[in-house]
């Protein structure tokens, strides 16, 4: 069996502390929103996690190109602990943004490129999960999931530009947004602070939790190579 | 000043959203700490069976060897 390493032991604690830091800037420190009010301090859990998935999904791609070209069952765990942990951040980040629109935009939920892209992209990688579950071979298994994860792996900056590609309702934070754009806000200078210090935080736990995956991933594939050693 | 208003009372929104992202987070590594357990116990389960499994061959090939060695002591005599 395998031992969890010291160095990640740290690093779940040091995880757990950056979350704690990162929610009492967004939630204490930095100042309340003019026009929005309270609300606008989802926005820092939403671009938190938006970022892990978004790190997630390139991971998984390039993870799918490696295992393509080495056919090492390690870069197959590396894709399937990279797409889960961004399925759930992404799924995150949806929910958050709809709460944040209610308020603002007077509705959960519109048709709009950048929400409609995010859902997209969410139902691809939930589509990944079954597309797996559905093969035995485990090399079969591994070299469809790292085809899919390439193609599916074009939809996460399609998602990330469409704000800045098409007419949307959603603002751009950093950058210009268009003009039909609403809940737009300029940052202040602790707002920035609070959004910098989400984005490390959420980065260092994107690195913990991934970690922490492959290792059960390896588990996984130990549990499954004896399975097949011992049936056949 | 007399027609600036107040921010409108979101605080509810604000709330939820974190609640909601504590939730999912907290189901999400309570899954990972349970799927860990259960693969760790079939681990186990299956070095055993495996253990179990690999004494009755090792006994078989000795045996076979035993008759090789047989049939070359006879045929030496």
């Amino acid at each position: 069996m395998q031992a969890k390493p010291a160095i990640l032991k740290v690093l779940d604690v040091v995880s757990v502390l950056l979350l704690a830091a990162a929610a009492y800037l967004a939630l204490v420190f930095a100042p309340t929103e003019a026009v929005m009010g309270q609300v606008q301090r989802v926005f820092y859990f939403h671009i938190g996690t938006a970022w892990t998935a978004l790190m997630g999904f390139i991971v998984a791609g390039a993870a799918g190109i490696i295992y393509l070209a080495k056919r090492d069952e390690k870069w197959d765990i590396v894709e399937v602990a990279a797409v889960e942990i961004s399925l759930v951040f992404f799924l995150i980040t949806i929910v958050l943004g709809s709460i944040w629109a209610r308020p603002v935009w007077n509705t959960w939920w519109t048709w709009d490129p950048r929400l409609t892209t995010a859902a997209v992209t969410e139902l691809i990688y939930i589509a990944y999960f079954m597309l797996r579950q559905g093969i035995e071979d485990p090399n079969r298994r591994a070299r469809f999931g790292a085809v899919y994860t390439i193609v599916g792996a074009i939809s996460a900056p399609i998602t990330f530009f469409a704000i800045r590609l098409f007419r949307t309702i959603h603002p751009v934070v950093i950058g210009a947004s268009d003009s039909s754009a609403q809940g737009t806000f300029a940052m202040t200078g602790d707002m920035k602070v609070a959004f910098f210090f989400a984005l490390f935080a959420f980065t260092v736990i994107f690195i913990d939790l991934l970690w922490n995956r492959i290792l059960m991933g390896r588990l996984a594939s130990r549990v499954e190579q004896l399975k097949l050693n011992l049936t056949s | 000043m007399f027609f600036q208003e107040a921010p409108p009372d979101t605080s509810a929104y604000m709330i939820a959203g974190y609640v909601i992202f504590f939730i999912i987070s907290a189901i999400y590594l309570l899954s990972l700490v349970i799927r860990r357990r259960n693969l760790e116990a079939d681990l186990k389960t299956l070095e055993a069976m495996q253990a179990e499994s690999r004494p009755a061959s090792a006994r078989a090939a000795p045996a076979s060897a035993r008759k090789q060695v047989r049939k070359k002591v006879t045929r030496r005599k």
